[in-house]
C-alpha cells in the first residue's frame, strides 16, 4: 500500500522548503522528496549548495553562504514537522487522484498525494560543443565553489555574462592568476553591482562577442576555441580551466506531458501558484524565469503552501 | 567522524593504501566542498555495511595537495578504489548512495 499525504512537496531549494515549513505549521505533515546527492545543483537545497556568499536574503546583513542559508531552511521545516527524504520522485502521475509519485527504486507507486507542490528548479545549461562532456571535470566544471581549488596559478576561462557567470569569475580570481570572462554579446547580462565589481577586478579580463566553439584537450584541457561573433574570426584562448555559467533550464521531465508549460519550457502558472492540473502547484524556478531569486523563490514557495491550504480546504479534504 | 573511516595524508598515504590487503576507497574531500558533505554520512554506512569488502580513507585536498595533484583528481568529490596499490576505479562526483555502490562492486 502505498502511503498517502495530504501536500507532496518535491524538491528542496528556498521554493520547497518554504513550502515544507508553512504546511508543516499548518499541520498538513508534508512530506518533501528533498533530491539525491549530486554535484550539479539537482541535489538536496538545489542551486544555492554551488554557491557562496548570500548577500540579498533579507534578514542576513552580513551575508551567510548558500549551504547555510539551506541548512537553516531545513532545520526550520524540521522544526514543525515536515518529513524531509533523502530521495527522488522519478515518476509522477498527476491524471489519477490521488496523484501517485514512484521514488528511485520503486517499481510501484509508494506515495499518493492529495496536493503536489513542484518546487524542481533549474539546472545549469551546458554549452553543447564538442569536448565539453569529455573533458567534464578534467578541466571544465559547472561548479566554481567546488572545483576552483584545483586551478590555483593557472589561466582560466568564464563562459556566461550573467550574475552567476560574474560570481563565478570573481570567487575564482582567489585561485587564479587570470580569469577571462567569455561572452557572446559585447555588454553583460549581469546586475550592475556585479558587473562593477568584475570589472574592476584586475585579475579578470573579457573576451567580449565571443562564442565558444569547442573546448580542446585530450586528457585535460589546454583552450578553448572560440569564435568572435562580429568578425568571424577564428582564435584559441589558453586556458587551463573553464567554467560554463550560460543560464539555466528548468527541471520540468516529471510533468512533461502532463502540465501546460510556457514556450521557453518554463511550468505555466496562473494566478498565485495554480497549474492547469487541478491539485497540482509550481513554486521556484520551475516557473520562474524572469526573477530567479533565493528571496522570490521563497516566496512563491509560501504562496504553493498557502495555495495548497486553501485548495484541500476547499476540497473538504 | 566514523572510527572505521582512516584519515590519510600525503605522509601515510602510500603506506596505508600499498599495506591495505582489502580494496581500499579514498574520499578526495575539502571542508568548502558541499556536495563531499553530503556523500559523507553515505560513506560511514558504507564503511560499516561493506567492511569485510573493502575499507574507506579519507583525504583532505586542502593540505594534501601532493596526492591530489599526483592522481589528478580536478574535481572533488572524487572517489579512487585502490586495489593491490593500484587505481581500478574512479568515481566523480557525488552520487546517491546505491548507484555508488554498484560501481564500486563492479571493480573489486
Amino acid at each position: 500500500m502505498p502511503e498517502h499525504t495530504r501536500v507532496l512537496i518535491i524538491g528542496s531549494g528556498p521554493a520547497g522548503l518554504t513550502a515544507a515549513i508553512y504546511s508543516a505549521r499548518a499541520q498538513l505533515n508534508p512530506i518533501v522528496i528533498e533530491g539525491e546527492p549530486s554535484s550539479t545543483t539537482d541535489q538536496p537545497g538545489g542551486q544555492l549548495m554551488l554557491t557562496t556568499d548570500v548577500e540579498n536574503y533579507p534578514g542576513f546583513p552580513e551575508a551567510i553562504t548558500g549551504p547555510e542559508l539551506m541548512a537553516n531552511m531545513r532545520a526550520q521545516a524540521l522544526r514543525f514537522g515536515a518529513d524531509l527524504r533523502i530521495n527522488k520522485v522519478q515518476v509522477l502521475d498527476t491524471d489519477s487522484r490521488p496523484f501517485r509519485a514512484w521514488l528511485s527504486d520503486d517499481d510501484e507507486p509508494s506515495i499518493t498525494a492529495d496536493t503536489v507542490i513542484l518546487a524542481t528548479g533549474a539546472r545549469s545549461m551546458m554549452m553543447n560543443v564538442p569536448g565539453e562532456e569529455r573533458l567534464l571535470s578534467h578541466g571544465l566544471s559547472t561548479c566554481a565553489t567546488c572545483d576552483g581549488f584545483f586551478f590555483r596559478g593557472q589561466d582560466i576561462a568564464v563562459v556566461g555574462g550573467g550574475d552567476s557567470a560574474m560570481e563565478e569569475a570573481l570567487f575564482l580570481t582567489r585561485f587564479a592568476s587570470s580569469v577571462t570572462v567569455v561572452h557572446r554579446r559585447d555588454a553583460l547580462r549581469a546586475s550592475k553591482i556585479m558587473q562593477e565589481r568584475a570589472l574592476a577586478n584586475e585579475k579578470i579580463r573579457f573576451a567580449w562577442n565571443t562564442k565558444v566553439t569547442e573546448v580542446l584537450g585530450d586528457e585535460k584541457v589546454t583552450g578553448l576555441a572560440a569564435q568572435d561573433t562580429v568578425t568571424g574570426e577564428d582564435r584559441v584562448l589558453d586556458v587551463t580551466g573553464v567554467f560554463v555559467a550560460i543560464g539555466h533550464i528548468p527541471n520540468t521531465t516529471l510533468v512533461m506531458g502532463q502540465v501546460d508549460l510556457e514556450e521557453n519550457g518554463y511550468v505555466r502558472t496562473g494566478l498565485g501558484s495554480f497549474t492547469n492540473v487541478d491539485g497540482l502547484f509550481a513554486a521556484g524556478d520551475v516557473q520562474d524565469h524572469v526573477y530567479r531569486q533565493a528571496v522570490t523563490s521563497a516566496g512563491s514557495g509560501c504562496i504553493a503552501a498557502i495555495d495548497a491550504e486553501r485548495w484541500l480546504e476547499a476540497q473538504g479534504h | 567522524m566514523s572510527e572505521q573511516i582512516t584519515t590519510l595524508t600525503d605522509a601515510t598515504f602510500d603506506e596505508v593504501v600499498g599495506a591495505s590487503d582489502k580494496p581500499i576507497l579514498v574520499d578526495f574531500w575539502a571542508e568548502w566542498c558541499g556536495p563531499c558533505k553530503m556523500i559523507a554520512p553515505i560513506l560511514e554506512e558504507l564503511a560499516v555495511e561493506q567492511s569485510d569488502k573493502f575499507t574507506i580513507g579519507k583525504l583532505d585536498v586542502d593540505v594534501n595537495v601532493a596526492t591530489a595533484t599526483k592522481f589528478s583528481v580536478m574535481s572533488i568529490p572524487t572517489l579512487l578504489l585502490f586495489k593491490d596499490g593500484e587505481v581500478v576505479a574512479r568515481l566523480v562526483g557525488a552520487k546517491p548512495k546505491g548507484a555508488m555502490l554498484q560501481e564500486i562492486s563492479a571493480n573489486l
